[in-house]
């Protein structure tokens, strides 16, 4: 093992891309009714969930990349297994940081709970407030040759309005 | 009564705790509470009802032959209900449905628990499929995680504060302090919650309700057979509703990651929590006017405020202003969890929701000792069980 590469794969597959110029959620849209969900449906062939429609075809679409918070929170004690906490990969034995949850209201009508990105916690958030969609490390794993990997995932970061972070 | 209703015969618990004994145990133990509190002799039941825990084996999925087998064979009927917390519900309403189908006479519906300490953690094994799985893995979204999501709400939009939360704890506290019943039967401060630590913000470790070995069961009965037994003002079941959301629901619920989208259809008339209540003062042609008092899943302090205002028993937003008024404490205008609650209960999965009706068949009776509620005769309880389950049980006498 003398080459050792550092890589970086979604911590879930096909839940959001970054190969635009900004990370995306990717939902699945209702060929029908354009009902559109998220997490999205997989190989975009499922059953359409609004009662009056019986779409059985969804396109795959990117999420809007803003929503507004409809609420928030975190988590101050390390969450149990299977959730992996980023420390976990490194030396080990490493303290436990908590980190801040939020529900997010999409323009699709639809509330996607997502982690708030590294350095923000709850006094940063509000009811209402903006937030846009960022990917971050989420944990490290080491694959089977050794070389460590990240695992990445989708978090929401506060907007900052102009002029805002001098008020502060 | 009408031959149209069914009758609450009789109900019993098994105290909640951590006793560390096996759940049938604890089954047993409250359906024969049950059967001496009816008069009824096992012998004469012909429909039992389980419900299903998921933490004890095989005889855990079919519980209602696990605690007829118990109770001895007797010959009855078996059915086993799941649906997460709504699981007590969904087990009375099955009983109901027969007795009112003719199909049955007298039915016993017993739920019991024993339960892990700390968090709740999903089932072992990776489930990509799972949301239950999933919000763990991906998100680390504990079940306090989405009740402090609804406590941040009432904060941000309605005012709410840290002090109204921690006054419901002290309000149940003080409630459960008589219940036999009860796990914890102790007086608690504001301080005291406001000084125990943050588990998910805004929500304090004292804000957050425990988990609990303990059983309940209820023994129903046609009017018929309520009348063979000499009960001549019975409580009744005036309705049971275990209805499902109307799409789109756009609250998140536990323990999804997302919520229905309403961009293609706008949005529902009634959240699922308000439609909870709503099909049962439907079913039961009784208005949230009409009640006298609520046996409500405070999971959190704060879902109770909730509650009461997805049951109409006032507006949205206005359930800290009762609170401040003490109008939920007992003696109040519509007192709230006479029986303690979860608060001094915790929570034991399938028989929580028939301890509320075993609570509130106390109060219609007028056997709820120091927690009576005087002159109760309207009672409704209300619950959500994971995955679209509704929970509300109306009492009448």
């Amino acid at each position: 093992m003398g080459h050792v590469t550092h890589t970086s794969l979604p911590a879930v597959d096909g839940w959001f891309t970054t190969s635009g110029p900004a990370p995306a959620l990717l939902g699945s849209r209702c060929g029908v009714c354009t009902s559109t969900y998220f997490p999205p449906i997989p190989g975009n062939a499922g059953f359409c969930r609004n009662p009056a429609c019986d779409g059985e075809a969804f396109d795959e679409v990117e999420l809007s990349r803003r929503g507004r918070i409809w609420s928030y929170t975190d988590a101050q004690y390390q969450p149990p297994a299977p959730y992996i906490a980023p420390q976990a990969g490194a030396s080990g034995g490493e303290a436990y940081v908590p980190f801040a949850l939020a529900a997010v209201e999409l323009a699709e009508g639809l509330v996607v709970l997502g982690q708030v990105a590294d350095g923000y916690g709850v006094d940063d958030l509000k009811v209402g407030a903006e937030v846009e969609l960022v990917v971050e490390r989420l944990y490290g794993d080491t694959t089977e040759d050794g070389s460590s990997q990240d695992r990445t995932i989708w978090r929401w970061k506060p907007v900052t309005e102009l002029g805002e972070e001098a008020d502060q | 009564m009408s031959s149209q209703q069914v009758a609450v015969a009789g109900v019993g618990m098994h105290p909640w705790g951590k006793w560390g004994k096996n759940f049938v145990t604890y089954g047993v133990h409250a359906a024969r509470a049950a059967l001496a509190d009816a008069g009824v002799p096992w012998s004469d039941v012909d429909y039992v009802v389980g419900g299903e825990t998921v933490r004890n084996g095989y005889g855990g999925y079919v519980a209602g032959a696990t605690f007829a087998q118990a109770l001895g064979w007797n010959g009855a009927r078996v059915a086993t209900s799941y649906a997460a917390c709504a699981t007590g519900a969904q087990a009375i309403d099955t009983a109901r449905s027969r007795i009112l189908a003719g199909l049955c006479e007298v039915a016993l519906v017993v739920g019991a628990d024993t339960t892990p300490k700390g968090f709740l953690a999903p089932n072992a094994g990776e489930r990509w499929e799972d949301p239950d799985w999933l919000r763990f893995r991906l998100l680390g979204m504990t079940n306090p995680a989405y009740f402090a999501l609804y406590a941040r709400r009432r904060m941000d939009l309605y005012g709410a504060t840290s002090e109204d939360f921690a006054q419901v704890k002290v309000k149940n506290a003080k409630h459960g302090l008589s219940n036999p019943n009860a796990r914890y039967r102790k007086e608690v401060a504001a301080a005291d919650v406001l000084a125990s630590a943050v588990v998910c913000d805004p929500l304090h470790l004292l804000d957050i309700c425990a988990t609990s070995d303990g059983a309940a069961a209820v023994v129903l009965c046609s009017a018929e057979y309520a009348a063979r037994l000499g009960l001549d003002d019975p409580v009744r079941v005036a309705a049971v509703s275990t209805v499902t959301p109307t799409f789109p629901n756009t609250v998140m619920d536990m323990p999804m990651l997302s919520t229905d989208p309403s961009a293609a259809t706008g949005e529902s008339e009634h959240t699922f929590k308000e439609s909870i209540g709503l099909a049962a003062y439907e079913e039961a042609g009784i208005s949230p006017e009409d009640v006298d008092v609520a046996e409500v899943y405070d999971l959190s302090t704060a879902l109770e405020l909730d509650w009461i205002e997805d049951l109409g028993l006032c507006k949205r937003g206005e359930a800290e202003t009762l609170l401040r008024a003490g109008e939920t404490t007992i003696g109040g205008r519509i007192p709230v969890n006479p029986s303690g609650g979860l608060a001094c209960f915790g929570e034991a999965v399938p028989a929580q929701a028939l301890a509320q009706v075993c609570e509130l068949t106390w109060q219609l009776r007028g056997q709820a000792g120091e927690r009576q509620v005087e002159g109760a005769r309207v009672g409704i309880t209300a619950n959500q069980g994971l995955f679209g389950h509704g929970s509300s049980v109306l009492l009448s006498r």
